[in-house]
């Protein structure tokens, strides 16, 4: 579904992607993991058109996302889930999941969409009309990851859904992974929290100073001496 | 209840209606401003040239005075457009002061260009719209006629705002306009649309002082300071913010200049504006970032 191959990218005269490839296919849950600043964020944005791919290719079912436009690229079905969630905090829940149904196409299903979204996270029907601002961290992920679904992507990037969150809610949003994945959507998920998310995904990739040092299903992954010393401290 | 109350509720009742047409004003740059971050110091420039338009469409070519000023508010909606495509979006990313220093050149090209057409006399649409009288309170036809079609306009801005797909995607991008691009929003067109809203906001106010007051190339300068001082005073970007501070100034200038002289009411409003500022600088409704 998704590929990377190659791809390097940068802000200004910093270069954070070095030859990335990756890939994810459709069903799948992809986990990017790696320390603090190691490129994941970046990955994110270059995959969702925010930065600008310097080299390499990216496609999606195979269209190249270099060359359409940003706000294009949510119609290629990819829908991004920022870090911090980057809700909208003057406007409502259900404002917020208005935007997400922006484009076109799902301006068309908007109704449908909103129906499946609240149907999803019934907490986020019984605040509609509040404040998205106002929310708790667990609701505003969930009014995060409802936003992007009313894009009716087939594609879910998810940056670091956990930061910020107290363990508890952890544990809720990881659940909520699991129930968007088993409604049929594909996620690739970037996150620091490797037990859970390696306890979540199907494969994994380790992305280290902008290059990825290993990749391997998630069994493979929680098995790895090395990997466990290093970010386990096991 | 003597006569004394009376003249001070026609007072504070043409604050009233002075406070509308300000509050007008004050939306469409503050909206410009939430939205792109950039202030435009000729906004009331742009009022001017719908006043102009409006003077030429309706007096020298004698079309009906409503179409003159239907046609005006579509002008200076392109003409905001024109000043987003051409002057504001090719600096959009450099220093702020550019961007002031850009719109500030677009006032004094649009004054030059205005003295250049039309000359230095203060033109008049002729128009006589009856004084009212109420219980010994005498309220200008033309003021009332000024406020109810500027809260028109306003209800149908909040409406778009609130209602509408674009209206959402307006105001988010004034929220966060970094993450607009992965919901689908092409926020150059955004800009546009938002520059020229707030062409079309100036274009109605232009309809409204034109119906009151003499159009002269210098016609900005009376109301223009008055309408930013209500925005910061509002807090610059905040509709509600200044939707408050326009009626709260117009109030100051109207029963002010009720109990001293007219300019009186002014110099109080001014002073209550530093005052503010003193206080509570970034705004009454502080605008949330």
């Amino acid at each position: 579904m998704l590929e990377l191959s190659n791809v390097s990218a940068g802000y200004g005269s910093f270069q954070a992607l070095f030859d990335v490839s990756l890939e994810v296919r459709a069903g799948e849950v992809v986990a990017v993991i790696g320390p603090n600043g190691a490129g994941k964020t970046t990955l994110m944005r270059v995959i969702s058109g925010l930065l600008p791919v310097r080299s390499g290719a990216l496609t999606m079912e195979g269209r190249s996302l270099t060359e359409i436009a940003p706000h294009r690229v949510v119609e290629t079905g990819i829908a991004h889930v920022p870090e911090n969630r980057r809700l909208f905090p003057g406007m409502t829940v259900e404002e917020n999941l208005k935007i997400g149904a922006f484009a076109p196409e799902a301006r068309a299903r908007f109704g449908e969409r909103l129906a499946f979204v609240y149907e999803l996270f019934p907490r986020m029907l019984e605040r509609r009309n509040q404040l998205a601002g106002t929310l708790s961290g667990g609701e505003q992920q969930m009014c995060a990851i409802g936003r992007a679904l009313m894009s009716g992507p087939s594609l879910l990037l998810m940056d670091e859904p956990s930061a910020g969150l107290a363990p508890v809610i952890v544990h809720q949003v990881f659940d909520l992974v699991r129930r968007i994945r088993g409604e049929g959507y594909t996620v690739l998920i970037v996150e620091q929290n490797i037990q859970q998310v390696l306890r979540l995904a199907d494969r994994a990739y380790l992305l280290e100073v902008g290059a990825i040092k290993m990749s391997g299903s998630a069994a493979e992954f929680a098995e790895s001496e090395s990997l466990r010393k290093a970010y386990i401290g096991i | 209840m003597g006569i004394f109350d009376i003249f001070l509720l026609e007072a504070v009742i043409n604050g009233l209606l002075l406070g509308g047409v300000l509050a007008l004003l004050a939306l469409g740059l503050n909206l410009v401003f939430g939205v792109i971050d950039v202030v435009w110091i000729c906004y009331a420039e742009l009022v001017m040239a719908g006043m102009y338009g409006i003077y030429w469409i309706h007096v020298v070519w004698g079309l009906p005075l409503v179409l003159a000023c239907a046609i005006a508010m579509v002008g200076v909606a392109g003409l905001g457009f024109l000043v987003h495509y051409l002057v504001i979006s090719p600096i959009l990313g450099s220093a702020p002061i550019n961007q002031l220093l850009a719109t500030g050149g677009l006032l004094f090209f649009l004054q030059s260009f205005a003295t250049l057409v039309f000359g230095n006399d203060f033109r008049n649409i002729g128009l006589r719209l009856p004084v009212i009288e109420v219980a010994d309170m005498y309220i200008s036809f033309a003021r009332l006629l000024a406020f109810g079609a500027a809260l028109a306009g306003m209800i149908v801005l909040y409406l778009f705002l609130s209602r509408t797909f674009m209206g959402a995607a307006i105001r988010a991008v004034a929220q966060d306009r970094e993450i607009m691009a992965i919901m689908g929003v092409n926020t150059k067109k955004v800009y546009l649309i938002t520059s020229a809203i707030g062409g079309g906001l100036a274009g109605l106010a232009a309809a409204l002082l034109v119906l009151q007051y003499d159009v002269h190339p210098a016609v900005g300068l009376s109301f223009g300071p008055i309408t930013f001082m209500i925005c910061v005073l509002g807090g610059l970007g905040n509709l509600l913010g200044g939707f408050v501070a326009a009626f709260i100034m117009s109030q100051f200038i109207t029963v002010g200049g009720f109990y001293f002289d007219l300019e009186w009411g002014y110099v109080l409003a001014f002073v209550f504006f530093i005052m503010m500022m003193i206080w509570r600088p970034q705004g009454i409704l502080a605008r949330r970032r």
